[in-house]
C-alpha cells in the first residue's frame, strides 16, 4: 500500500490544522474504537465558509483527507460545501488506497457534520439540508460491538 | 540519521551469509538430485548445512532437520500434517493460544471447519501461556500442542521447556513456531520436549524464503507437498541450495554471538523502554523481562499508530505498528487485544525490534524523536483532548 505524493504532502504538511475558538459549527465523525476521529470547525460570514479547521486522530490517509477537504471548502458557500463528496478528496489528492476509501468518506462526514452543528445553532433542523450522518460506515469483522 | 527498527519484521542479509551462499548462486548450480560432480557437491553442501543446524538447536539426528521455503510453510506443514495423521485415530482437539502468528491461526481456522475443535489459551495481560492452562486443556482426543516460542509483535518469551515436559508426560505431541526466538535464545530441542519446530532464515540476516521443520525421530507427519523424492519423501521440490546454505551459516553466526549480543540489546532496549515509559498516558506491551532482547512494543494514547509510522518514517526511522491501519484490516493486531487493551489503546501502538547492527546512538535518535513525534500528533488530536479532560 503506497500513498500519492499529494496524500504524502498533505499528511506531512497539513493545512489548516488546528481550532476555531469563535467557531460557528463544529462537526465531529469516527470513532476510537475504529481508530479515527476527526473533528471540523467552520466560521461562516453569510452564506460563505471563511474559515475552517480540524483536528484528526487517526491515520496518514485520515489526516491528509481531512486536510485536503478543509481546503476544498474554504471560501466556498455553504450549497458548494454540502456538495463536496468523498470522491472529490480522493480526486484532489491522487487516489487513495482502496482499503483508505472510508478515511474519504469520514472526511466528507466531518464537513456535514460541522454544517449540521451550524444549522442547529441557527434554530434549523439541519437534517432535511444536510442528511443523516453515519457515525461509522464499516464492518469490523471482528465481533466488537459497533 | 536512517534507522532499521523492524528487524522483528526481517533482518538484513549479513554480508558473511551472502559470501557463504554466492558460490551456490554461480559455479555450483547442480541439481542435488544429480549424479554428476555439480549435482554431488550442491548435495553435500546441503546435507553438511542438515546436521550444522540439527547440532544448533539441539537436535539428535541431521534427518530430523526438513528443509522448507520459510516459517510459514513450516508451521502449516507442522500442524496440518501431525493433525492428519492423528484425526486416523480419533484425534480431533488442538490445543493452541490467542496470539499466535496467522500461519499458525489461519490453519487452526481451517482445521476448526473441517471438524477440529480448537482451545485458544488465553496469554493474560504479561502476554505469557500458564502452563497449567495447557494441562488442565489436555484431553484424550488432543491430537497436538502448539504455542510459539516468542511472540513476533510483543516478544514475550514463553515458558516451552515446561510445556514441553507437559505435553511428554500427557503422551501429546508438541510444536513450536520457534520463528522469532531462533538465534536470539538458546534452544535445545530435546531438553525442552519439543517434538516439532518452526524457524525461518531471514529473521536472523539468512535469505528469505528458506526455512526448516524438525520433527523429532518417530513423529509421524503426512506430507505437505507432494511430488519427488527430495527430502527423503517428505518434501517435494528441488532445494533451495544457495538458501539452505546461507539458513546454516546465519544460524551458526547468530548462535555463536547470541550471548553478548542478548547482553546488548537488552540494556538498549530496557533504556528505551524507559524513556519511553516517560511519555504520559504510554505504556510498555508484554512482560518486561520474559521478552526477546531486542524488542520493544508500547502504546501511546490519543494517537493512531500508522500515522505515527509514517512521521517517524519521514525523520528516518522504519518501525512497525499493530495498528488497524497499517494492516489494511479494520481492527487492531489480535495480539494486543490478546492481552485485554482496549481498541482505541491498541490502535496506537509501535514496534521497535532491533538487531546487532543497531547502535546506542540510534537509541539517542529515537529518545529524542519518538517523544516530538507522539506530541506532535497529539496537538492535533481530538482524542487526546477527551483524554486529557477526564
Ligand atoms: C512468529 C512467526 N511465525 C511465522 C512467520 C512466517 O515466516 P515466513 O515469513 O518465513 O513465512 C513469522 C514471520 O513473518 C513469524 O514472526
Ligand atoms: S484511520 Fe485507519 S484507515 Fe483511516
Ligand atoms: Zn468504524
Ligand atoms: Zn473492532
Amino acid at each position: 500500500m503506497a500513498y500519492s505524493e499529494k496524500v504524502m504532502d498533505h499528511f506531512a504538511n497539513p493545512r489548516n490544522v488546528g481550532e476555531i475558538p469563535d467557531a460557528d459549527g463544529i462537526g465531529e465523525v469516527g470513532n476510537s474504537k475504529c481508530g479515527d476521529i476527526m473533528r471540523m470547525y467552520i466560521k461562516v460570514e453569510g452564506n460563505v465558509i471563511t474559515d475552517c479547521k480540524f483536528k484528526t486522530f487517526g491515520c496518514g490517509a485520515a489526516i491528509a483527507t481531512s486536510s485536503m477537504a478543509t481546503e476544498l471548502i474554504k471560501g466556498k458557500t455553504i450549497d458548494e460545501a454540502l456538495k463536496l463528496t468523498n470522491k472529490a478528496v480522493m480526486e484532489a489528492l491522487d487516489g487513495l488506497p482502496p482499503v483508505k476509501v472510508h478515511c474519504s468518506v469520514l472526511a466528507e462526514q466531518a464537513i456535514k457534520a460541522a454544517l449540521s452543528d451550524y444549522y442547529t445553532r441557527l434554530g434549523v433542523d439541519p437534517t432535511p439540508i444536510v442528511g443523516v450522518i453515519k457515525e461509522c460506515d464499516h464492518d469490523h469483522g471482528c465481533g466488537c460491538d459497533l | 540519521m536512517q534507522i532499521y527498527a523492524d528487524n522483528a519484521a526481517t533482518t538484513a542479509l549479513s554480508p558473511k551469509v551472502l559470501e557463504a551462499m554466492t558460490p551456490y548462486l554461480t559455479e555450483v548450480f547442480g541439481n542435488p538430485s544429480s549424479l554428476y560432480r555439480i549435482g554431488a557437491k550442491a548435495k553435500d553442501a546441503v546435507e553438511a548445512a542438515r546436521a550444522e543446524i540439527a547440532e544448533l538447536i539441539g537436535a539428535k539426528n541431521a534427518n530430523e532437520i526438513y528443509f522448507t521455503s520459510g516459517g510459514s510453510e513450516a508451521d502449516n506443514w507442522a500442524i496440518k500434517g501431525v493433525c492428519k495423521m492423528l484425526k486416523l485415530k480419533g484425534k480431533n482437539h488442538i490445543i493452541t493460544t490467542r496470539f499466535e502468528h496467522h500461519a499458525v491461526l489461519h490453519v487452526c481456522e481451517g482445521l476448526a471447519k473441517e471438524g477440529f475443535e480448537v482451545t485458544y489459551l488465553d496469554v493474560y495481560e504479561n502476554g505469557i501461556v500458564k502452563p497449567e492452562d495447557v494441562k488442565s486443556a489436555i484431553k484424550d482426543t488432543t491430537a497436538l500442542v502448539t504455542v510459539m516460542y516468542a511472540n513476533n509483535e510483543i516478544g514475550t518469551i514463553q515458558p516451552i521447556a515446561e510445556i514441553g515436559r507437559i505435553c511428554r508426560e500427557a503422551g501429546v505431541l508438541f510444536h513450536t513456531d520457534a520463528v522469532q526466538a531462533m538465534g536470539n535464545v538458546p534452544i535445545n530441542v530435546e531438553e525442552e520436549c519439543i517434538d516439532l519446530l518452526s524457524l525461518t532464515g531471514h529473521k536472523f540476516h539468512g535469505p528469505k524464503g528458506c526455512g526448516a521443520l524438525y520433527v523429532r525421530r518417530g513423529v509421524r507427519i503426512a506430507n505437505l507437498i507432494d511430488g519427488g523424492a527430495q527430502e527423503r519423501s517428505k518434501r517435494a521440490g528441488t532445494e533451495n541450495v544457495a538458501g539452505i546454505v546461507g539458513l546454516a551459516k546465519a544460524l551458526e553466526l547468530a548462535v555463536s554471538t547470541m550471548d553478548e549480543r542478548r547482553e546488548r540489546l537488552t540494556k538498549m532496549r530496557n533504556r528505551l523502554i524507559d524513556g519511553l515509559l516517560n511519555i504520559e498516558k504510554s505504556r510498555l506491551n508484554g512482560d518486561r523481562d520474559s521478552r526477546l532482547p531486542g524488542n520493544v512494543n508500547m502504546c501511546f494514547e490519543g494517537i493512531e499508530g500508522e500515522s505515527l509510522l509514517l512521521k517517524l518514517d519521514l525523520a528516518g526511522v522504519s518501525a512497525s505498528s499493530g495498528s488497524a491501519c497499517t494492516s489494511g484490516s479494520l481492527d487492531p493486531s489480535h495480539v494486543l487485544l490478546s492481552l485485554g487493551l482496549p481498541h482505541e489503546i491498541a490502535h496506537g501502538s509501535l514496534r521497535l525490534s532491533f538487531s546487532d547492527d543497531n547502535t546506542e546512538e540510534e537509541i539517542d535518535y529515537l529518545l529524542k524523536v519518538i517523544p516530538e513525534t507522539v506530541s506532535y500528533l497529539r496537538s492535533f488530536s481530538p482524542l487526546w483532548d477527551k483524554i486529557k479532560s477526564e
